[in-house]
Protein backbone atom coordinates (compact mmCIF):
# COMPACT_ATOMS: atom_id res chain seq x y z
CA UNK A 1 0.00 0.00 0.00
CA UNK A 2 2.55 2.18 -0.74
CA UNK A 3 1.98 5.12 -3.19
CA UNK A 4 3.39 4.82 -6.77
CA UNK A 5 2.32 8.04 -8.49
CA UNK A 6 1.52 11.31 -6.99
CA UNK A 7 1.60 14.81 -8.72
CA UNK A 8 3.21 16.31 -6.64
CA UNK A 9 5.42 14.35 -4.43
CA UNK A 10 8.14 11.90 -5.45
CA UNK A 11 9.14 9.27 -3.65
CA UNK A 12 12.73 7.84 -4.64
CA UNK A 13 13.35 4.17 -3.79
CA UNK A 14 15.21 3.81 -0.73
CA UNK A 15 17.63 1.28 0.89
CA UNK A 16 15.29 -1.62 2.74
CA UNK A 17 15.12 -2.59 6.44
CA UNK A 18 14.48 -5.85 7.90
CA UNK A 19 12.66 -6.08 10.78
CA UNK A 20 10.62 -8.50 12.62
CA UNK A 21 6.60 -7.75 14.42
CA UNK A 22 5.51 -10.95 15.98
CA UNK A 23 8.34 -12.98 14.89
CA UNK A 24 7.28 -12.99 11.60
CA UNK A 25 9.81 -11.10 9.28
CA UNK A 26 8.80 -7.81 7.26
CA UNK A 27 10.70 -5.38 5.24
CA UNK A 28 10.98 -1.53 4.78
CA UNK A 29 12.19 1.41 3.83
CA UNK A 30 15.19 4.11 5.25
CA UNK A 31 13.17 6.81 6.63
CA UNK A 32 10.07 5.07 7.54
CA UNK A 33 8.45 5.10 10.96
CA UNK A 34 7.69 1.16 12.65
CA UNK A 35 4.35 2.42 12.19
CA UNK A 36 4.44 3.04 8.81
CA UNK A 37 6.43 0.58 7.60
CA UNK A 38 4.04 -1.64 9.81
CA UNK A 39 0.79 -0.04 7.44
CA UNK A 40 3.11 -0.36 4.28
CA UNK A 41 2.47 -4.45 5.15
CA UNK A 42 -0.70 -4.24 5.89
CA UNK A 43 -0.82 -4.64 9.49
CA UNK A 44 -3.25 -2.22 11.08
CA UNK A 45 -3.53 -3.71 14.62
CA UNK A 46 -0.71 -2.64 16.36
CA UNK A 47 -1.19 -3.56 20.36
CA UNK A 48 -4.35 -4.26 22.31
CA UNK A 49 -5.60 -1.54 25.08
CA UNK A 50 -4.75 -2.97 28.36
CA UNK A 51 -8.11 -3.42 29.97
CA UNK A 52 -10.26 -4.55 27.85
CA UNK A 53 -8.05 -5.85 24.83
CA UNK A 54 -9.29 -3.97 22.32
CA UNK A 55 -7.11 -4.18 18.81
CA UNK A 56 -4.99 -0.77 19.09
CA UNK A 57 -4.02 1.28 16.01
CA UNK A 58 -2.53 4.30 15.48
CA UNK A 59 -4.39 7.86 15.83
CA UNK A 60 -1.88 10.52 15.54
CA UNK A 61 0.86 10.32 14.06
CA UNK A 62 2.92 12.93 16.07
CA UNK A 63 3.88 10.73 19.10
CA UNK A 64 1.24 12.80 21.07
CA UNK A 65 -1.93 9.95 21.86
CA UNK A 66 -0.23 6.66 22.55
CA UNK A 67 -2.33 4.37 20.53
CA UNK A 68 0.62 3.09 18.88
CA UNK A 69 2.48 2.39 21.53
CA UNK A 70 4.14 -0.95 20.98
CA UNK A 71 7.48 -3.47 22.62
CA UNK A 72 10.64 -2.66 20.33
CA UNK A 73 13.85 -4.39 20.95
CA UNK A 74 12.35 -5.33 24.73
CA UNK A 75 11.39 -1.74 25.60
CA UNK A 76 7.57 -1.40 25.87
CA UNK A 77 5.75 1.64 25.21
CA UNK A 78 7.51 2.76 22.43
CA UNK A 79 5.48 5.43 20.15
CA UNK A 80 6.47 3.66 16.68
CA UNK A 81 4.70 6.62 15.16
CA UNK A 82 7.31 8.81 15.60
CA UNK A 83 10.43 6.21 16.22
CA UNK A 84 12.59 5.67 13.20
CA UNK A 85 13.29 1.91 11.68
CA UNK A 86 16.28 0.51 12.08
CA UNK A 87 17.37 -2.83 10.58
CA UNK A 88 17.09 -5.97 12.76
CA UNK A 89 14.49 -4.21 14.88
CA UNK A 90 12.32 -6.98 16.80
CA UNK A 91 8.71 -5.52 17.02
CA UNK A 92 5.97 -7.15 19.60
CA UNK A 93 2.63 -6.40 19.79
CA UNK A 94 2.08 -5.11 23.23
CA UNK A 95 -0.21 -6.56 25.89
CA UNK A 96 -0.36 -5.20 28.86
CA UNK A 97 1.50 -1.80 30.50
CA UNK A 98 4.51 -3.63 29.84
CA UNK A 99 7.47 -3.80 32.26
CA UNK A 100 11.06 -1.92 32.45
CA UNK B 1 23.65 17.35 36.40
CA UNK B 2 21.78 20.53 34.63
CA UNK B 3 22.96 22.30 31.69
CA UNK B 4 22.26 26.41 31.15
CA UNK B 5 21.19 27.57 28.08
CA UNK B 6 19.84 31.32 27.04
CA UNK B 7 16.86 30.19 25.10
CA UNK B 8 15.20 27.19 24.89
CA UNK B 9 12.61 26.45 22.42
CA UNK B 10 9.93 23.85 22.45
CA UNK B 11 9.03 22.13 19.20
CA UNK B 12 10.43 22.95 16.24
CA UNK B 13 7.34 24.13 14.09
CA UNK B 14 6.22 26.79 11.88
CA UNK B 15 5.93 28.72 15.16
CA UNK B 16 9.74 27.05 17.05
CA UNK B 17 11.65 27.88 13.78
CA UNK B 18 10.79 31.68 13.11
CA UNK B 19 11.28 32.40 17.02
CA UNK B 20 14.58 30.50 17.05
CA UNK B 21 15.71 32.76 13.75
CA UNK B 22 14.66 36.07 14.80
CA UNK B 23 16.00 35.47 18.55
CA UNK B 24 19.48 34.27 16.72
CA UNK B 25 19.26 37.21 14.62
CA UNK B 26 19.20 39.49 17.82
CA UNK B 27 21.86 37.88 18.64
CA UNK B 28 20.73 35.47 21.41
CA UNK B 29 21.84 31.64 21.96
CA UNK B 30 18.78 29.23 21.23
CA UNK B 31 18.40 25.45 21.59
CA UNK B 32 15.37 24.00 19.54
CA UNK B 33 13.62 21.08 21.20
CA UNK B 34 11.66 19.04 18.93
CA UNK B 35 9.85 15.77 19.80
CA UNK B 36 9.96 14.69 15.91
CA UNK B 37 12.92 12.69 13.76
CA UNK B 38 12.85 15.96 11.84
CA UNK B 39 12.38 19.89 12.41
CA UNK B 40 9.42 21.70 10.66
CA UNK B 41 6.68 20.28 12.57
CA UNK B 42 3.46 19.97 10.42
CA UNK B 43 4.58 21.71 7.62
CA UNK B 44 6.57 19.11 6.65
CA UNK B 45 3.13 17.08 5.28
CA UNK B 46 1.08 19.65 4.04
CA UNK B 47 1.25 19.51 -0.65
CA UNK B 48 -1.25 22.16 -0.58
CA UNK B 49 0.00 26.10 -1.58
CA UNK B 50 -0.57 28.23 1.09
CA UNK B 51 -3.13 31.45 1.31
CA UNK B 52 -1.48 34.76 3.23
CA UNK B 53 0.76 37.44 2.37
CA UNK B 54 3.86 37.15 0.50
CA UNK B 55 5.74 37.21 4.08
CA UNK B 56 4.18 34.24 5.28
CA UNK B 57 4.93 32.70 1.87
CA UNK B 58 1.97 32.64 0.41
CA UNK B 59 1.48 30.15 -3.15
CA UNK B 60 4.03 28.31 -1.44
CA UNK B 61 3.09 24.87 -0.97
CA UNK B 62 3.50 23.87 3.32
CA UNK B 63 6.67 21.62 2.78
CA UNK B 64 8.64 23.79 0.78
CA UNK B 65 7.92 26.65 3.73
CA UNK B 66 9.25 24.14 6.19
CA UNK B 67 12.53 23.54 4.09
CA UNK B 68 12.78 27.98 3.66
CA UNK B 69 12.12 27.74 7.51
CA UNK B 70 14.40 25.34 8.15
CA UNK B 71 17.93 26.99 5.44
CA UNK B 72 16.92 30.30 7.54
CA UNK B 73 17.65 28.42 10.97
CA UNK B 74 20.96 26.40 9.80
CA UNK B 75 21.98 29.92 8.70
CA UNK B 76 22.51 30.66 12.48
CA UNK B 77 25.05 27.33 13.01
CA UNK B 78 27.16 29.10 15.71
CA UNK B 79 23.75 30.30 17.62
CA UNK B 80 21.03 27.80 17.39
CA UNK B 81 22.08 24.16 18.43
CA UNK B 82 19.57 21.24 17.51
CA UNK B 83 18.25 18.72 19.60
CA UNK B 84 15.49 16.29 17.45
CA UNK B 85 13.83 12.73 18.62
CA UNK B 86 13.94 14.81 22.10
CA UNK B 87 10.65 15.18 23.95
CA UNK B 88 10.20 17.64 26.54
CA UNK B 89 8.90 15.76 29.67
CA UNK B 90 9.05 18.42 32.55
CA UNK B 91 8.75 21.93 32.40
CA UNK B 92 8.89 23.33 36.19
CA UNK B 93 9.50 26.57 37.62
CA UNK B 94 12.66 28.46 37.94
CA UNK B 95 13.16 27.74 34.07
CA UNK B 96 13.80 23.97 34.32
CA UNK B 97 13.30 21.39 31.69
CA UNK B 98 13.68 17.64 31.76
CA UNK B 99 14.14 15.97 27.86
CA UNK B 100 13.67 12.62 26.80
CA UNK B 101 16.30 11.80 24.04
CA UNK B 102 16.67 7.86 22.84
CA UNK B 103 16.35 6.53 26.73
CA UNK B 104 18.47 9.07 28.12
CA UNK B 105 17.01 12.32 30.28
CA UNK B 106 18.93 15.08 30.32
CA UNK B 107 18.05 18.47 32.50
CA UNK B 108 18.39 22.47 31.15
CA UNK B 109 18.29 25.50 32.58
CA UNK B 110 16.95 28.53 30.56
CA UNK B 111 16.98 32.06 30.97
CA UNK B 112 13.60 32.12 29.35
CA UNK B 113 11.23 29.43 27.26
CA UNK B 114 9.42 29.74 24.53
CA UNK B 115 6.63 27.02 24.03
CA UNK B 116 5.60 26.62 20.68
CA UNK B 117 4.14 22.61 20.94
CA UNK B 118 0.91 23.32 18.67
CA UNK B 119 -1.76 21.12 18.90
CA UNK B 120 -3.38 17.77 18.45
CA UNK B 121 -6.00 16.92 17.14
CA UNK B 122 -9.54 16.69 18.22
CA UNK B 123 -11.23 12.85 18.56
CA UNK B 124 -14.91 12.21 18.33
CA UNK B 125 -17.38 10.04 20.31
CA UNK B 126 -19.08 7.31 18.53
CA UNK B 127 -19.65 3.31 18.65
CA UNK B 128 -15.93 1.12 17.97
CA UNK B 129 -14.20 4.59 17.72
CA UNK B 130 -10.97 3.11 18.72
CA UNK B 131 -10.57 0.16 15.93
CA UNK B 132 -7.80 0.89 13.68
CA UNK B 133 -7.96 2.36 10.61
CA UNK B 134 -9.92 5.27 11.94
CA UNK B 135 -7.11 8.33 12.11
CA UNK B 136 -6.81 11.21 12.50
CA UNK B 137 -6.66 13.92 9.53
CA UNK B 138 -3.53 15.22 10.23
CA UNK B 139 -2.39 11.57 10.80
CA UNK B 140 -3.50 10.78 7.50
CA UNK B 141 -1.26 13.55 5.49
CA UNK B 142 1.71 12.68 7.77
CA UNK B 143 1.14 8.72 6.52
CA UNK B 144 0.67 9.62 3.12
CA UNK B 145 2.38 13.08 2.19
CA UNK B 146 5.22 12.04 4.42
CA UNK B 147 5.91 8.58 4.18
CA UNK B 148 4.64 7.79 1.18
CA UNK B 149 2.00 5.21 2.44
CA UNK B 150 -1.69 4.72 2.08
CA UNK B 151 -4.34 4.99 4.68
CA UNK B 152 -6.47 2.53 2.58
CA UNK B 153 -7.87 1.99 -0.67
CA UNK B 154 -11.53 3.53 0.60
CA UNK B 155 -12.46 6.27 3.22
CA UNK B 156 -15.21 8.36 4.54
CA UNK B 157 -13.99 11.93 5.85
CA UNK B 158 -15.67 13.38 8.80
CA UNK B 159 -15.77 16.98 9.23
CA UNK B 160 -15.67 19.67 6.43
CA UNK B 161 -13.49 22.15 7.56
CA UNK B 162 -10.76 23.51 5.80
CA UNK B 163 -8.23 20.34 7.17
CA UNK B 164 -11.19 17.72 6.47
CA UNK B 165 -11.63 19.33 3.05
CA UNK B 166 -7.89 19.63 2.16
CA UNK B 167 -7.33 16.52 2.92
CA UNK B 168 -9.91 14.45 1.34
CA UNK B 169 -8.54 15.88 -2.31
CA UNK B 170 -4.93 15.05 -1.08
CA UNK B 171 -6.36 11.43 -0.51
CA UNK B 172 -7.77 11.49 -4.02
CA UNK B 173 -4.38 12.78 -5.45
CA UNK B 174 -2.55 9.94 -3.71
CA UNK B 175 -5.50 7.66 -5.38
CA UNK B 176 -7.79 6.99 -2.13
CA UNK B 177 -10.86 7.06 -2.97
CA UNK B 178 -13.08 9.02 -1.07
CA UNK B 179 -16.74 7.77 -0.43
CA UNK B 180 -18.08 10.45 1.32
CA UNK B 181 -17.84 13.40 3.24
CA UNK B 182 -19.62 13.94 6.48
CA UNK B 183 -20.58 17.13 8.08
CA UNK B 184 -22.35 17.56 11.24
CA UNK B 185 -23.68 20.68 10.87
CA UNK B 186 -26.28 21.93 8.54
CA UNK B 187 -23.41 23.68 6.29
CA UNK B 188 -19.80 23.34 5.27
CA UNK B 189 -16.99 24.53 7.62
CA UNK B 190 -14.19 25.25 5.41
CA UNK B 191 -13.65 27.53 2.12
CA UNK B 192 -16.20 27.10 -0.31
CA UNK B 193 -13.40 26.66 -2.89
CA UNK B 194 -11.80 23.73 -1.72
CA UNK B 195 -15.22 21.99 -1.29
CA UNK B 196 -15.99 22.23 -4.65
CA UNK B 197 -12.77 21.16 -6.14
CA UNK B 198 -14.26 18.01 -4.47
CA UNK B 199 -18.27 18.06 -5.47
CA UNK B 200 -16.10 18.34 -9.22
CA UNK B 201 -14.61 15.38 -8.78
CA UNK B 202 -17.93 13.46 -7.21
CA UNK B 203 -17.26 13.24 -3.95
CA UNK B 204 -20.48 13.72 -2.59
CA UNK B 205 -20.82 16.03 0.69
CA UNK B 206 -23.26 15.16 3.10
CA UNK B 207 -24.37 18.03 5.70
CA UNK B 208 -26.37 17.44 8.69
CA UNK B 209 -24.88 13.80 8.55
CA UNK B 210 -22.44 11.89 11.43
CA UNK B 211 -20.96 8.97 11.89
CA UNK B 212 -22.75 6.55 14.21
CA UNK B 213 -20.81 3.63 14.76
CA UNK B 214 -17.53 1.65 13.14
CA UNK B 215 -18.05 -1.66 12.65
CA UNK B 216 -15.12 -4.47 12.51
CA UNK B 217 -13.34 -6.69 14.30
CA UNK B 218 -9.70 -5.85 14.00
CA UNK B 219 -10.13 -2.98 11.91
CA UNK B 220 -12.78 -1.01 10.57
CA UNK B 221 -15.12 -2.29 7.62
CA UNK B 222 -17.97 -0.83 7.46
CA UNK B 223 -19.29 2.49 9.18
CA UNK B 224 -22.89 3.67 9.84
CA UNK B 225 -23.88 7.23 9.07
CA UNK B 226 -26.69 8.83 10.71
CA UNK B 227 -28.86 12.56 9.71
CA UNK B 228 -29.12 15.12 12.41
CA UNK B 229 -31.75 17.48 13.04
CA UNK B 230 -31.94 20.71 13.54
CA UNK B 231 -31.08 19.83 17.40
CA UNK B 232 -28.24 18.04 16.33
CA UNK B 233 -30.49 14.88 17.55
CA UNK B 234 -29.83 12.05 15.44
CA UNK B 235 -33.07 11.02 13.07
CA UNK B 236 -34.19 7.04 13.45
CA UNK B 237 -34.86 5.54 10.25
CA UNK B 238 -31.82 7.52 8.07
CA UNK B 239 -29.09 5.15 9.07
CA UNK B 240 -26.93 4.16 6.09
CA UNK B 241 -23.86 2.05 5.91
CA UNK B 242 -21.01 2.44 3.54
CA UNK B 243 -18.12 0.03 3.27
CA UNK B 244 -14.71 1.57 4.37
CA UNK B 245 -11.04 0.33 5.24
CA UNK B 246 -10.42 3.70 6.72
CA UNK B 247 -11.99 6.93 8.34
CA UNK B 248 -10.35 10.21 8.54
CA UNK B 249 -12.09 12.08 11.49
CA UNK B 250 -11.15 15.97 10.82
CA UNK B 251 -13.42 17.92 13.92
CA UNK B 252 -10.49 20.56 14.81
CA UNK B 253 -7.39 20.81 17.01
CA UNK B 254 -6.49 21.21 20.60
CA UNK B 255 -3.75 23.42 21.87
CA UNK B 256 -0.99 21.26 23.48
CA UNK B 257 -1.05 22.94 26.81
CA UNK B 258 0.20 20.13 28.66
CA UNK B 259 3.87 21.19 29.46
CA UNK B 260 2.25 24.73 30.48
CA UNK B 261 -0.44 22.96 32.56
CA UNK B 262 2.50 21.10 34.33
CA UNK B 263 4.46 24.43 35.09
CA UNK B 264 1.11 25.88 36.67
CA UNK B 265 0.90 29.01 34.47
CA UNK B 266 -2.61 30.42 34.80
CA UNK B 267 -4.79 28.39 32.25
CA UNK B 268 -8.45 28.88 30.56
CA UNK B 269 -10.42 27.10 28.59
CA UNK B 270 -11.66 29.42 25.80
CA UNK B 271 -13.73 27.47 23.16
CA UNK B 272 -12.96 29.69 20.63
CA UNK B 273 -8.90 28.85 20.85
CA UNK B 274 -9.86 25.54 21.21
CA UNK B 275 -9.32 24.44 24.43
CA UNK B 276 -7.08 25.12 27.36
CA UNK B 277 -4.83 27.83 27.07
CA UNK B 278 -2.60 30.00 28.58
CA UNK B 279 -3.35 33.91 29.61
CA UNK B 280 -0.78 35.96 28.09
CA UNK B 281 -0.07 39.89 27.71
CA UNK B 282 0.91 41.18 24.42
CA UNK B 283 4.35 40.63 25.02
CA UNK B 284 2.65 36.74 24.38
CA UNK B 285 3.97 35.80 27.93
CA UNK B 286 2.59 33.80 30.48
CA UNK B 287 1.72 34.53 34.51
CA UNK B 288 5.06 33.23 34.63
CA UNK B 289 7.89 35.88 33.79
CA UNK B 290 10.14 34.65 30.72
CA UNK B 291 7.74 31.57 29.43
CA UNK B 292 6.80 32.71 26.28
CA UNK B 293 4.33 31.44 24.26
CA UNK B 294 3.79 31.34 20.22
CA UNK B 295 2.03 29.16 17.48
CA UNK B 296 -1.52 27.27 18.17
CA UNK B 297 -0.74 26.39 21.46
CA UNK B 298 -2.33 29.69 22.36
CA UNK B 299 -5.08 29.20 20.00
CA UNK B 300 -5.85 27.27 16.68
CA UNK B 301 -4.82 29.61 13.72
CA UNK B 302 -2.89 28.59 10.60
CA UNK B 303 0.37 28.18 9.83
CA UNK B 304 0.94 31.89 8.78
CA UNK B 305 -0.22 33.16 12.12
CA UNK B 306 2.08 30.64 14.08
CA UNK B 307 5.35 32.20 11.80
CA UNK B 308 4.31 35.83 12.62
CA UNK B 309 3.83 35.16 16.40
CA UNK B 310 6.80 32.84 16.33
CA UNK B 311 9.03 35.93 14.94
CA UNK B 312 7.69 37.93 17.29
CA UNK B 313 8.24 36.00 20.10
CA UNK B 314 11.54 35.27 19.32
CA UNK B 315 12.04 39.24 19.20
CA UNK B 316 10.80 39.76 22.52
CA UNK B 317 12.38 36.91 24.09
CA UNK B 318 15.95 37.97 23.16
CA UNK B 319 15.56 41.26 24.58
CA UNK B 320 14.35 40.36 27.40
CA UNK B 321 17.77 38.09 27.86
CA UNK B 322 19.64 41.19 26.64
CA UNK B 323 19.63 41.50 23.04
CA UNK B 324 18.12 43.90 21.01
CA UNK B 325 17.90 43.65 17.35
CA UNK B 326 18.89 46.42 15.60
CA UNK B 327 15.74 46.97 14.18
CA UNK B 328 13.38 46.00 17.38
CA UNK B 329 10.91 48.62 17.08
CA UNK B 330 10.29 48.21 13.25
CA UNK B 331 9.77 44.49 13.32
CA UNK B 332 7.42 44.30 16.77
CA UNK B 333 5.45 47.04 14.62
CA UNK B 334 5.14 45.30 11.82
CA UNK B 335 4.51 41.55 13.58
CA UNK B 336 1.27 43.08 15.79
CA UNK B 337 -0.10 44.62 12.34
CA UNK B 338 0.04 41.38 10.59
CA UNK B 339 -1.17 39.48 12.95
CA UNK B 340 -3.98 41.61 12.77
CA UNK B 341 -4.40 41.53 9.52
CA UNK B 342 -4.19 38.36 9.35
CA UNK B 343 -7.37 38.18 11.82
CA UNK B 344 -9.13 41.08 10.52
CA UNK B 345 -11.26 38.84 7.81
CA UNK B 346 -14.65 36.90 8.90
CA UNK B 347 -12.37 33.45 8.92
CA UNK B 348 -10.44 35.50 11.87
CA UNK B 349 -13.89 36.18 13.66
CA UNK B 350 -13.00 33.03 16.34
CA UNK B 351 -9.73 34.00 16.91
CA UNK B 352 -10.68 37.38 17.40
CA UNK B 353 -13.12 36.64 20.00
CA UNK B 354 -11.07 34.29 21.96
CA UNK B 355 -8.29 36.37 22.16
CA UNK B 356 -10.56 39.00 23.55
CA UNK B 357 -11.36 36.64 25.96
CA UNK B 358 -7.80 35.81 27.04
CA UNK B 359 -6.30 39.14 27.52
CA UNK B 360 -9.15 40.30 28.80
CA UNK B 361 -7.75 38.66 32.20
CA UNK B 362 -3.97 39.01 32.00
CA UNK B 363 -1.99 40.30 34.48
CA UNK B 364 0.10 43.40 33.57
CA UNK B 365 3.72 43.15 34.21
Amino acid sequence: MRIEKHPILTFETKKKINFTFDGQSFIGYEGDTIQSALHACGIKKLSESIEHHRPRGFYCAIGNCASCDMTVNNQPNVRTCITLLEEGMVVLSQKGKGVL
Amino acid sequence: MMTNKELIIIGGGPAGLTAAKMAAEAGCQVLIIERSPALGGQLIKQTHKFFGSELTYAKTRGFDIAKLLIDDVMKFKDKIEIMCDATVVGLYPNHEITVYQKGVYSKFKATAIITATGASEKFLAFENNDLPGIYGAGAVQTLMNLYGVLPGQSIVMVGSGNIGLIVSYQLMQAGVKVKALLEAAPKIGGYLVHASKLRRLGVPIYTSTTIKKAIGKDFVEQIETVELNEKWEMVSGTEKLIDVDAVCISVGLSPLHQLLSMAAVEMKFVNELGGMVPLINENHETSYPNLFVAGDVIGIEEASSAMIEGYLVGLIAANRIGYHHPHYETLLQSYHDQLSNLRSGPFGAKTRIGLAKLRGETHAR
